[in-house]
């Protein structure tokens, strides 16, 4: 008998049907990955099993756990199988976690809650369950509290959290998505290790199918609320069955837009940038005391010429985002210089800098953040249009955004829409728009396709492709996502802590890496290639 | 995921919604009050009339008379005009100085951040009381006088809560992009900040309104706010400490007028704050 049994579960939410028929079967010490796109259903289906769906669902068919069916317990008789006999692993570990409590409590709250372990008792199981996640009482007291740790700690306080009480089901949604390659392939490596261990059942929802495909036993695919396509991830990869399924692998793997053979590049560069160092305020130990500084960028040098697209990957932390800022003069650098067009720009003051501007604009990660949610898209895509020498007539500025907002897929009617109205990728598109409103020569992408799933990812990547090859922009692109650099850059460098390691055409470092920083990340990085090799 | 503030209709019928519609009555009906009596009261407030005083309500009189013969009614009606016509002008002293010292603060960073913020708390220090205490015997008592300490008690309130805003709305890279677009931080200031921090200033203006209230009852009950003969909810109050037992219209209708403006306000700013509450962005 399977541990989890969902068959033909059907959820609308207000009439509006979010699952269609899902079968699902998850065998004790089986890894399930179940995989879609965002809005595909993925973390609907988690949701139902732990009886949490939305007010105003309405349910239909059976999830059974051990043979118990849940659809008809009542919300405190799920309590007792939430924590107990289910256990849940979330994406973002810092909401998931109480700021305010040591790890320590963190973990035994879990257990006193659902256990009738006394204070002392359920100490002594959380002090062991940190200690398999990892870490250890000797390097990490348990009054530690969460914003002391890094991401990947936080996580692990996460997972133990999940498997205190031993739960027969685990269910980690996204579990490793807001983690940097190294220490997702490190945190997943934990999961995988302890649901073998214990013999859990494990259902792993993911958007990445590159990452599912090194541990699942079984994949699931989603779309629309149905499962298109069921089985070992070596035949499901090797030859998809679905159409959706080989969209979903194509993307995982973006087409490269640039060419393999780099052209000689233009003199002089468009952008130089030498010896940049960045320092950042940290707080000072006492009134009288010398402030101190975090070194976020060391000895940064690096130019992008005309038509170029330079890639800068790291992981968070490794002073590539400080770096950008340095470069579009959003913040002045401690030593070092950055000239644009041959001309002072970091040093030169912002009313010298004011006429340069229109030759760098920028793409941000965050697609909500990016917009002041009171404005309409012609008013956001025409900000920039204030750089202009003459000011356009306000017909012409109508006319000037419809034709941006065509130019990245768009209709001109959006222009009147206020940027909530539109999805992620959409909003990326009218950012995209933005930053070519006054026909720049460099566009800084930072970490622009971050936030999207892997089908609208490929996209925005074949967009930007594309106005790379038409209008001849150079790029800036920074990312911690080796495929998006793979895709979209023809020189790499590879920063890690505040220097700049490795540098090179892409497809050579990503080849051959010659640091073994750049090795490390390459090794980390799930690939579909190997899985199906 | 994202923190957005918008206004939007509040879900009818909750208890905030409900604060909401209480506070609009009571303020409503304070304001009216305040807007009659400028057109018309039913006695001249000042009238004296030895004859008719401390007359308990009644038809001719609704909330009875005073020591010296004046009608308790028309007194109220004319006091909520100076009560809010000083708590008014203080908020706009205090607005009016405190929002661009917390803009310029959040924008600038730095030193400027720094001076307006620790000058903000050696004002904040001083009680309004001491501060009127001083303007008093530097200019004379007076509605002045009031408007000025509240006034400026209020100036460090709206700066620290206009930078704390402003600093949130800066961490936005939609203030990146628009500098990228060649925008000064003044402009910035004014075209993305100040819009997105509105709502959160008008409530702070509306419990800042009530403090004023409360103050400014305060400061005319030790004779420091609105000067005899012109009407004070405060100085009615301080008039009739010892008639209280003998005619407790006295002390009631004023005290009744203040904790009704206060708690409209309050109640007020409370359902504003709920509806301009923070919302996860869609």
């Amino acid at each position: 008998m399977a541990l989890l049994d969902i068959r033909d579960f059907s959820l609308s939410v207000d009439g509006r049907a979010i699952l269609n028929a899902v079968s699902l079967t998850v065998e004790p010490g089986q890894i399930v990955a179940l995989v879609g796109a965002s809005g595909s259903g993925k973390s609907m289906t988690a949701l139902s099993v732990l009886g949490l769906a939305p007010a105003g669902a309405h349910a239909q068919g059976s999830i059974r756990l051990d043979g118990r069916e849940l659809t008809t317990l009542t919300d405190r008789q799920m309590d007792a199988v939430r924590g107990r006999d289910v256990g849940l692993v979330f994406q973002e570990p810092m909401t998931a976690l109480n700021p305010v409590l040591s790890i320590g409590a963190q973990v035994a709250e879990t257990v006193r809650v659902h256990g009738t372990a006394g204070r002392a008792e359920a100490a002594r199981v959380a002090d062991a369950m940190l200690a398999r996640v990892g870490l250890p009482a000797d390097r990490f007291p348990r009054s530690r509290r969460p914003h002391e740790l890094s991401g990947g700690q936080r996580q692990r306080v996460a997972i133990a959290a999940a498997l205190a009480l031993k739960p027969k089901l685990l269910i980690a949604d996204e579990p490793t998505t807001a983690l940097d390659v190294t220490t997702q392939a490190r945190i997943l490596g934990l999961l995988v290790d302890l649901v073998r261990q214990d013999g859990l059942g494990l259902l792993l929802i993911s958007h990445d199918l590159a990452l599912v495909s090194r541990v699942a036993d079984r994949v699931v695919v989603l779309h629309e609320g149905a499962v298109v396509e069921a089985g070992e991830p070596a035949t499901v990869f090797a030859a998809p069955q679905h159409p959706y399924t080989r969209r979903l692998l194509a993307a995982t793997e973006p087409a490269r837009q640039r060419p393999d053979v780099l052209p000689a590049p233009v003199q002089p560069p468009l952008l130089v940038a030498e010896g940049i160092v960045r320092d950042y305020p940290l707080p000072r130990a006492g009134w009288w005391s010398k402030p101190a500084h975090l070194r976020a960028v060391d000895q940064a040098s690096l130019a992008v010429h005309r038509g170029e697209s330079v890639g800068i990957v790291g992981e968070s932390g490794s002073g590539k985002s400080t770096l950008l800022r340095t470069l579009l003069a959003a913040d002045a650098p401690q030593a070092g210089a950055v000239r644009l067009l041959d001309q002072p720009w970091s040093a030169a003051p912002e009313a010298a800098r004011r006429p340069l501007r229109r030759h760098v604009q920028m793409v941000f990660q965050d697609p909500v953040g990016s917009f002041d949610p009171r404005w309409r898209v012609e008013r956001l895509v025409a900000e920039p249009l204030a750089l202009l020498d003459a000011p356009l007539t306000p017909a012409l500025r109508r006319a000037r955004v419809e034709e941006l907002l065509t130019q990245v897929g768009l209709a001109p009617a959006d222009a009147d829409r206020h940027p909530h109205e539109f999805s992620g990728g959409q909003r990326q598109r009218i950012a995209i728009a933005r930053a070519l409103a006054v026909q720049p020569d460099l566009i800084a992408l930072d970490e622009a396709t971050s936030a999207l799933d892997v089908l609208t990812r490929a996209q925005i990547l074949d967009l930007l492709g594309d106005l790379s090859r038409r209008l001849g922009l150079a790029y800036l692109v920074v990312s911690h996502d080796l495929a998006v650099v793979r895709a979209l850059t023809d020189r790499l460098l590879v920063m890690r802590q505040g220097h700049i390691v490795e540098e090179g055409p892409t497809l050579q470092v990503l080849s051959q890496p010659q640091h073994p920083y750049t090795a490390s990340l390459l090794a980390a990085t799930p690939t579909l290639a190997a899985q199906v090799a | 995921m994202t923190v957005m503030i918008t206004l939007e209709a509040a879900p009818t019928g909750t208890g905030r919604g409900k604060a909401l519609a209480a506070g609009l009555l009571l303020t409503g009906l304070v304001v009216a009050a305040a807007l009659l009596s400028l057109v018309w009261t039913p006695y001249d407030p000042t009238a004296i009339n030895v004859a008719g005083r401390l007359a308990a309500p009644s038809a001719t009189h609704w909330f009875g008379t005073d020591a010296y013969g004046r009608d308790v009614f028309s007194h109220v009606l004319a006091g909520a005009r100076s009560a809010l016509g000083v708590a008014l002008a203080a908020v706009g002293v205090g607005a009016g100085v405190g929002v661009p010292l917390g803009l310029l603060a959040a924008g600038r960073r730095g030193w400027v951040e720094e001076g307006t913020m620790r000058g903000s708390d050696v004002v904040f220090a001083f009680p309004a009381l001491i501060t009127a205490v001083l303007i008093a015997a530097l200019c004379g008592p007076g509605a002045v006088d009031a408007i000025a300490a509240i006034g400026l008690f209020n100036i460090p309130v709206f700066a620290k809560v206009a930078r704390a805003a402003a600093l949130g709305v800066w961490a936005r890279d939609y203030t990146l992009a628009a500098r990228l677009g060649g925008k000064s931080g003044g402009r910035i200031s004014l075209e993305h900040v100040l819009p997105n921090i509105a709502g959160l200033l008008l409530v702070q203006a509306t419990i800042q309104l009530s403090l004023g209230i409360i103050a400014d009852a305060g400061l005319s009950f030790v004779g420091l706010g609105t000067q005899a003969p012109r009407p004070s909810w405060g100085r009615m109050l301080a008039d009739s400490q010892t008639l209280a037992g003998q005619a407790p219209w006295l002390v009631l209708f004023p005290g009744l007028a203040v904790v009704a403006a206060v708690l409209g306000f309050n109640l007020l700013g409370e359902g504003l704050r709920a509806r301009l509450a923070p919302k996860r962005g869609a």
